[in-house]
């Protein structure tokens, strides 16, 4: 018994904000050096579009392009960080909208960067305890809903997207095996402090905080500190894929495409070196998009299909990580 | 471990936005032309890449020159 990826769909919203526009914006943050994150343009949602009106559009998107029938689902899984209501979860709210059928499983959940992997981990685990066949895996994300207006470096890099992928049921694994942990000590790099229920909104979420680069931000606004992620990123991934290759019995020259979550170039740049991974192995898919969260990795997927460069057999590693901290990859064959 | 000359012309180059021979033992880095949080990631990654030491953000807040940088990754280095 196993499960298999079998269709890829991403959703951008139709606001584009290219550099050019951002440095009209932020004059002062213009600076050659910060070509080396690979970011060209990124996506913003339009005012009260909301992140599962994008997860709407990215299941439709893919129910078309690969002419999928909504009755035939039998799960709805979903990676989001910022659902509609406190309750009832949104991925309930989407079952309805797409129209899927009563004996539709629904569940989601806010992993963030490493949501995509462990989505398809979640999926595989559904097929064996509620022999379920057909996952809809959907991630989303407006994390730049979150950003304080002065907060440059946030804007510059992420974007707003969604995707949705079909993971379907298979007598030959197709997936797996894992590598994957967390750091809960490190919960602190990447957050939003205020306004949930350990810290509700008061005076001081509303301070204004200017770091020592100058972006301004505040407690009830998303932070993260770059550094300190760009240092566990350097020290985790490379453990980690080590880990996967070890535990899938293939070495770097076995696998044909390494999918890694895109937080910026310049990191996965840094990352690949330090694995050893050939640049033509190597995914950047970055440019047109920013960092989406969750969706970097099936965005680069999907193009990767589009440009026939995925081959019926071959292997990818796709490996998340971040807000957390947590990390997990696996390996997946085509 | 290279010499305080060797780090400086690797470090250049790895800043490759700043004018040639502008760099010297004595520059305050945060005080660098557009000093960002991408020059400070650059440091990270070249003393991590090239000399494998880990400098966090706290131990750049702590130095001021390029020599005390130098100071930092040759004790920490192996």
């Amino acid at each position: 018994m196993g499960a298999k990826i079998t269709a890829v769909s991403y959703y951008l919203p139709e606001k584009i904000i290219t550099n050019a526009d951002f440095f009209a914006k932020f004059p002062d943050y213009k600076n050659e050096a910060l070509e080396k994150l690979g970011i060209g343009e990124r996506r913003r949602v339009s005012p009260g579009q909301t992140a599962s009106d994008m997860a709407e559009a990215a299941a439709r998107k893919l129910f078309s392009d690969y002419n999928i029938d909504p009755q035939s689902i039998d799960f709805l899984l979903l990676g989001i960080l910022e659902p509609d209501y406190y309750t009832p979860p949104t991925s309930c709210v989407l079952h309805g909208k797409l129209g899927l059928p009563k004996k539709c499983g629904t569940m989601e959940f806010n992993h963030g960067c490493s949501a995509y992997v462990y989505g398809i981990a979640t999926a595989q685990g559904l097929m064996s305890s509620l022999g379920v066949k057909r996952v809809l895996f959907i991630s989303t994300s407006v994390l730049s809903n979150t950003f304080h207006p002065e907060d440059r470096s946030s804007h510059y890099v992420f974007g707003d997207a969604a995707s949705a992928t079909l993971i379907e049921y298979t007598d030959d694994d197709m997936i797996g095996p894992y590598s994957y942990g967390t750091d809960g000590s490190g919960y602190n790099k990447i957050i939003v402090e205020d306004g949930f229920a350990r810290n509700p909104l008061n005076e001081d979420s509303f301070k204004e905080e200017k770091d020592q680069y100058g972006n301004i931000t505040s407690r009830k606004n998303f932070r993260m500190d770059g550094i300190g992620v760009f240092l566990f990123s350097m020290r985790v991934v490379p453990e980690m894929i080590s880990d996967l290759l070890s535990k899938a019995h293939l070495t770097i020259d076995e696998v044909d495409h390494f999918i890694f979550h895109q937080p910026n170039r310049f990191l996965n740049e840094n990352i690949r070196k330090k694995i050893g991974i050939p640049e033509h192995k190597f995914r950047h898919d970055i440019e047109k998009t920013g960092n989406t969260v969750q969706s970097t990795i099936p965005i680069a997927l999907k193009n990767m299909m589009d440009e026939k460069l995925i081959k019926s057999g071959d292997t990818a590693v796709l490996a998340g990580f971040g807000v957390g901290l947590s990390w997990i990859s696996t390996v997946v064959r085509f | 471990m290279d010499s305080l000359g060797t780090f400086i012309t690797k470090l250049e180059s790895e800043l490759d936005t700043l004018e040639k021979g502008s760099l010297t033992p004595t520059v305050k880095y945060r005080e660098i032309p557009n000093w960002s949080s991408m020059f400070a990631l650059i440091i990270i990654a070249f003393c991590e890449t090239e000399y494998s030491v880990t400098i966090t953000g706290e131990d750049l807040r702590s130095c001021e020159t390029v020599t005390d940088l130098y100071g930092l990754v040759v004790s920490r280095s192996k």
